[in-house]
């Protein structure tokens, strides 16, 4: 009986192998019917199995597959010919030997599926006898008929070479044509190794053996094991001052390196393995959606971790379901582009930096911009003012937000719930990135990145509390150190949120710290039961350091408020048990040199839960269900509000705001009578919204024409930059007071000019900026428009 | 006399003496230092390095609502299963000892219902009361 189990588990895993072979080469013969070599194949493979399952005794799967290679000698033979219909059927068969597998290996049996019909589909495709080919092995291509193929030789000849064979020559026909002068040793040749290899294609086997997966990750275990050991050593090594075990351990250094290379190698698997299925999606989804699509693959052998290569596959399926249903065009519309009917999709793989860079193109209508705009305020991910102010790149991808399918109408395809938010939070998940390209040449462009293994990544460790966490260097952008006095003064607050200006742009500072306190209860070895209140701001004295490590997660950045900023290493990625894997700040644990276990942030998880995602330059994300909205100012959003005349408050969205800056008064000039400031080298209208500081600019400018002399350099005014189309314009406020969220409904107040409408924010009455309509009355320079007569605007 | 008799390694919590079966239990080792698990429930007590693979320690103290004891330190369990290994933290290590199933009784209904959904059963011994741990039902924290 364990006998029995043994041949099944082994029929099992063969069979399954062979069978996503199968799919491939059946697409592929289809478009290439003459290919005598896959047919072979795929006899073949039908042929084990009919056979196998005879042995076995499963009945069901052996007439089966019985009828299904009737069919296959038929077409190898010649004597049938290849239609569509035929395919289907026995792409059909293909699934239902896959059913009955699937329950030989849950059940032990074939399984409740009744098939006498889909046999006798198939026994109808071949009309008469059915004992022609019984249990003939495929035939190996004959030599002159390789001869024929390569146009080496003519028909007659081989005709007449033959005729000399059977009538008693005894040499081979090879010798014979090439003594009649018919080709030449070469030709015959490479028949020969052609011929060898269609002949024993599986003797491949003698180089590799089949090992469980469990002695491997457990092999790789070890391995880990062994880095960790060798950086112990590699820490005595620093200590002691002996030569010879100095040698020593270089060596062990210089053969755990080489050996965890290896070893993670034994894990490696060619991406071609989970790509043998799509050509088979591709097929069955095109003939769905009535449209005729290739899919082209370059790059299979690109090996990758087994691990990410399971957790890839999901994701990299949805992205070729979308490119046939969304990318590729209707042969109509195609012909009408002057495209060939039949559509391109391109699957790349390759090695990149240490990293698997995935392509997947598709030669089809491309991204239309406006519907993924008008679709994205639509669907509420991102406002009007938000959407105008995108640029291509990010207008493209829009697409991987929650909520999002341009597919005017939901197939039964794609459109199905899972978007490409899925597929990017599953990507990130790994450690990778995607990102869509449109390029010129028209279609559209899917990047994927992916680490080669998640098994042993680079980190940085740093320190907060007296304890270590890891981060992973992939979300890792610069590390910045403030000391002293700049400290405390480049840290700012914002309503209690501290802040860093990095090179103009605002940073939001999460504290590790505070972020880790929150559950924070008294243990009895590490007692610091110290518990910050819930806004707590950390004052920064003036002889104290700051550890600023920025850090990149869903492609927004922040910065990370660590005690010390230890090292850069290459850490073990360990499993945590079940009781951890809800806190979503950690991805796992690693054990350090010194043989203690030490946290590995989740950076992702860890922002979410700061909360510091959903703020700045994006206010999508707090939009659920039922929330119905008539416009921008009607949602609750971050605020950023600022003093005006007379001590009366502004508020700007947040999203409108991509910088803060201080410019001297003097820097204002004039162009055409309106204001403007040379800013990043680029001409930048000013608005003023404030009357005082507008009438302090001009007079100042009008007083000292020659600015350079002025005295009274240093008066400074606020400036709040919006940029949209990389075009930017400075809003001029008297000062900056806050960030705050607010849900401002608009009262029905409005007043004249820019400020449309007011609300009461923090029980302040606040003229709400409309920053579009601001931004209209200003004629931007360096754009056509200057010329649309929209002159005028707040300062005259 | 029934044939089948089970061991099991026994151990202290506070007034209590628990035993679990001993496939269940790989080893037994000393209080190793540990690293917290901030935002963990309160129940995990830390994470330990055991020969390379981490081991979450559940304290059982917390678990079942005692004090801590303040002069000494715990034992680890390292308990195996379906679940992978976690560490149990216990006061006192006891005995591995040979129990007959007629002994067995399921636990009664009055016991405080923080030990009683962690106890499967009762085992009746000479001047005390053998409790026996429910492993899967010890190592659940709520998150």
């Amino acid at each position: 009986m364990d006998e029995d189990q043994e041949l099944i588990a082994e029929f099992l895993v063969e069979s399954r192998e062979n069978l996503d072979q199968l799919d491939e080469d059946f697409v592929e013969y289809e478009r290439a019917p003459d290919d005598p070599l896959l047919l072979g194949g795929i006899f073949r493979t039908i042929h084990t199995i009919k056979g196998t399952s005879g042995f076995l005794a499963f009945n069901k799967l052996e007439k089966l597959t019985h009828q299904g290679e009737n069919i296959l000698s038929r077409l190898r033979d010649g004597v049938m010919e290849f239609r569509p219909e035929v395919a289907t059927a026995l792409l059909k068969m293909v699934d239902a030997i896959r059913e009955m597998l699937d329950h030989i290996e849950g059940n032990g049996n074939e399984g409740p599926g009744d098939y006498t019909a889909l046999t006798e589909h198939l026994r109808s495709f071949v009309e008469v006898d059915e004992d022609a080919t019984d249990d003939e092995e495929p035939r190996v291509p004959l030599i002159g008929d390789l001869l024929l193929e390569t146009e080496d030789i003519s028909r007659e000849a081989l005709d007449e070479a033959l005729e000399e064979q059977q009538e008693g020559d005894g040499r081979q026909l090879g010798r014979i044509l090439v003594a009649k002068g018919e080709t030449d040793p070469v030709a015959v040749g490479e028949a020969l190794a052609e011929q060898r290899k269609a002949a024993a294609p599986k003797n491949s086997s003698d180089q590799s053996i089949r090992v469980d997966i469990d002695l491997l990750d457990g092999l790789m275990n070890l391995v880990g094991e062994l880095v960790l050991a060798r950086n112990q050593i590699l820490q005595f090594t620093d200590a002691l001052e002996d030569s010879s075990f100095t040698a020593a351990t270089q060596r062990l250094n210089l053969i755990t390196t080489e050996l965890q290379e290896r070893a993670m190698k034994t894990r490696m698997q060619p991406i071609g393995q989970i790509w043998s299925k799509f050509p088979r999606i591709v097929r069955d989804l095109a003939a769905s959606c009535d449209k005729a699509v290739r899919l082209e693959m370059i790059g299979r052998e690109t090996e990758l971790d087994r691990t990410i290569l399971e957790s890839i596959k999901d994701p990299l399926t949805h992205i070729i379901r979308n490119s046939v249903d969304h990318g590729i065009e209707s042969p109509e519309r195609r012909r009408e582009a002057g495209k060939p009917e039949e559509g391109l999709i391109t699957l790349r793989a390759y090695h990149e930096g240490g990293q698997v860079i995935i392509e997947i193109s598709d030669d089809g209508g491309g991204i239309d911009l406006e519907r993924v705009k008008a679709k994205a305020i639509e669907k509420g991910v991102i406002g009007t003012d938000a959407a105008n102010r995108l640029s291509e790149a990010e207008l493209i991808n829009m697409i991987f937000q929650a909520g999002f399918s341009t597919a005017a109408e939901v197939t039964n395809v794609s459109g199905r719930g899972v978007g490409m938010d899925v597929v990017r939070t599953n990507i990130e998940r790994i450690g990778g990135t995607v990102d869509m390209q449109s390029p010129p040449a028209g279609g559209t462009m899917l990047k994927v990145k992916i680490p080669l293994t998640l098994a042993i990544i680079p980190a940085l460790v740093v320190t907060t509390g007296g304890d270590r966490y890891a981060i992973p260097q992939v979300n890792l952008l610069e590390l910045v150190r403030l000391e002293g006095e700049n400290a405390r003064r480049s840290i700012e607050y914002i309503h209690d949120v501290p802040v860093y200006r990095l090179r103009g742009s605002l940073l939001p500072l999460i504290h590790l710290d505070e972020e880790l306190k929150s559950a924070g209860v008294a243990r009895f070895d590490h007692a610091d039961s110290q518990e910050a209140p819930d806004n707590a701001v950390h004052e920064v004295s003036s002889d104290e350091t700051v550890n600023i490590v920025v850090l990149q997660a869903d492609d927004r950045n922040f910065g990370l408020v660590v005690d010390e900023v230890n090292d850069t290493e290459e850490i073990v990625v360990k499993p945590v048990g079940k009781q951890l894997k809800d806190i979503a700040a950690f991805a796992g644990a690693t054990i350090m040199g010194d043989g203690r276990v030490a946290l590995i942030l989740d950076i992702l998880g860890l922002a979410q839960k700061a909360q510091v995602l959903s703020g700045v330059g994006e206010s999508s994300r707090h939009d659920e269900k039922g929330a119905s909205r008539d416009g921008d100012d009607n949602v609750t959003q971050p605020l950023l509000l600022v003093s005006l005349d007379e001590a009366s408050t502004g508020a700007i969205p947040l999203s409108a705001v991509a910088r803060l800056e201080e410019f001297e008064l003097d820097r204002v000039e004039w162009a055409n009578q309106e204001p403007v400031i040379q800013y990043r080298d680029r001409i930048m209208p000013l608005a003023f919204l404030s009357r005082e500081v507008e009438s302090s600019a001009r007079h100042r400018d009008h007083a000292t024409p020659e600015r350079e002399d002025s005295d009274d350099r240093g008066e400074t005014m606020q400036v709040v930059v919006h940029s949209r189309e990389s075009e930017s314009i400075g809003l001029v406020v008297s000062g900056i007071l806050d960030v705050v969220m607010a849900d401002v409904r608009a009262s029905a107040r409005t007043s004249s000019g820019s400020r449309q409408s007011s609300a009461i924010i923090q029980g302040t009455v606040t003229d709400l900026i409309d920053v579009d309509s601001v931004v209209s009355s200003i004629v931007p320079l360096s754009t056509e428009r200057a010329d649309a007569g929209l002159a005028g605007g707040t300062s005259h | 006399m029934s044939g089948i008799d089970s061991q099991y390694c026994t151990f202290r919590v506070g007034e209590m003496f628990f035993g679990l079966e001993v496939e269940q239990v790989q080893e037994v080792i000393r209080f190793q230092s540990m690293t917290r698990v901030p935002l963990a429930p309160a129940e995990v007590h830390g994470l330990i390095n055991l020969r390379g693979q981490i081991v979450t320690a559940v304290d059982m103290r917390t678990r079942m609502g005692l004090p801590h004891l303040d002069d000494e330190l715990p034992m680890n369990v390292i308990l195996t299963g379906d679940y992978g290994k976690v560490s149990l933290l216990v006061d006192e290590i006891g005995d591995v000892i040979e129990l007959a199933d007629e002994l067995f009784e399921h636990p009664p209904n009055t016991l405080g219902n923080d030990v009683r959904e962690l106890v499967r059963g009762v085992y009746k011994l000479e001047g005390q009361l053998l409790l026996i741990l429910d492993a899967n039902a010890a190592i659940q924290v709520a998150a």
